[in-house]
């Protein structure tokens, strides 16, 4: 499994901001890890900590949340909760078991694509180095 | 409403260690309410016993079902069927709705996944402070709606120890002087003659242990208590 294995990460991203920048390394022609997966919402303020355990439980291998730079939230502090939301999930990432470090919050303003493209490609080594989820089903493997 | 707080996750494991069926029972309504054990908190604790399990693994089968109230015959009474086919349920509400989906099925095993902490009221998002103690005999007319009983460390009745020192009391200074709020609350209410009162010791029948309340208007007359 782990000869053809490559890391599947989901990430969060909120509509005003990380979106916005990950709409834009595309529009910029720059290129990042293809393992991402991107789910868009209206605001990280609306991660729930239970999307967050579906998502390893179904087998990805890293998650990644991000929202508007601090103090730049459209919603004002829906990235502010969602800060504190994914520490708590950390707690319960190691309650189960799973390695803390594979979920992580970040902040990117709709302007930066470099900074979408260091995050996506940083949470891709990270999973890489860490090694499959062990929750991951055989079938869900992602061909290389 | 009644405050929970969820058990440490080595101990829910533990709990159900020797089981492969697991049944995680939520309530609708307190718990729900305190986020411990809603429908939420279910979720929540499901997938992590899943997950850990899976990890470790070991063959568990977690479901998950939420009833309004844990503490009401007609909401229980719904779970009889389903809970027939787990090894044990793990019940994540109040201490009272643990016994009594215990009663209902039993034989049959039911866990608590809370720890049922104290009456209270919702600060802020996320906070949760006492401030009842179910004593039985409400005495707050008499202290400007500020229990003594339940907001003074040391549950006085009569007036303050002397330990307050800036308000804050002298057995932990996170806490507020019960009576330095009781006497400021009187103050504005201009009835600070209350104070003059004396209150005789606390009648601890009141608070009898199992407690039962009737309400004879309500109760079916086949179940009725014969005098």
């Amino acid at each position: 499994m782990t000869d053809n294995w490559e890391p599947v990460v989901i990430a969060y991203l909120c509509h005003f901001c990380s979106y916005s920048a990950a709409d834009l390394a595309g529009s910029m022609r720059l290129e990042y890890a293809p393992n991402v997966r991107i789910s868009k919402l209206m605001c990280t303020g609306k991660v729930d900590a239970q999307f967050i355990l579906k998502a390893f439980e179904d087998g990805a291998d890293a998650v990644m949340v991000s929202g508007c730079e601090e103090g730049d939230c459209h919603y004002l502090e829906g990235n502010l909760r969602a800060k504190k939301r994914i520490a708590h999930v950390k707690s319960l990432l190691k309650e189960v078991g799973l390695e803390p470090e594979r979920v992580e919050m970040y902040n990117i303003g709709a302007s930066d694509a470099p900074k979408f493209v260091r995050a996506v490609n940083e949470m891709t080594e990270r999973a890489r180095k860490l090694g499959p989820n062990p929750l991951k089903k055989k079938e869900n493997t992602v061909p290389a | 409403m009644i405050i929970a707080e969820r058990k440490p996750f080595d101990e829910i494991k533990q709990e159900i260690l020797n089981y492969k069926k697991v049944l995680v029972l939520g309530c609708g309504t307190c718990v729900s309410v305190c986020m411990a054990g809603g429908e939420k908190e279910v979720e929540l604790l499901a997938t992590e016993l899943r997950m850990a399990a899976k990890i470790a693994g070991k063959e568990l089968v977690v479901d998950e079902m939420t009833v309004q109230r844990q503490c009401d015959k007609e909401y229980v009474e719904a779970v009889i069927e389903k809970a027939a086919q787990y090894d044990v349920v793990l019940s994540m509400a109040c201490g009272a709705g643990v016994q009594f989906v215990a009663k209902t099925i039993e034989p049959a095993i039911v866990m608590p996944a809370v720890n049922t902490k104290f009456i209270g009221v919702c600060e802020a998002e996320g906070v949760w402070a006492e401030r009842c103690r179910a004593c039985g005999n409400c005495m707050l007319a008499e202290y400007g709606g500020i229990c003594p009983v339940t907001m003074c460390s040391k549950g006085l009745l009569n007036g303050p120890c002397g330990g307050a020192k800036n308000d804050k009391c002298e057995a932990s200074q996170e806490k507020d002087c019960a009576w330095v709020l009781i006497y400021n609350r009187l103050k504005a209410q201009g009835k600070l003659d209350n104070l003059r009162k004396f209150t005789g010791a606390r009648n601890y029948t009141f608070q009898a242990s199992p407690s039962k309340q009737v309400n004879e208007a309500y109760v079916r007359p086949e179940l009725a208590v014969k005098k």
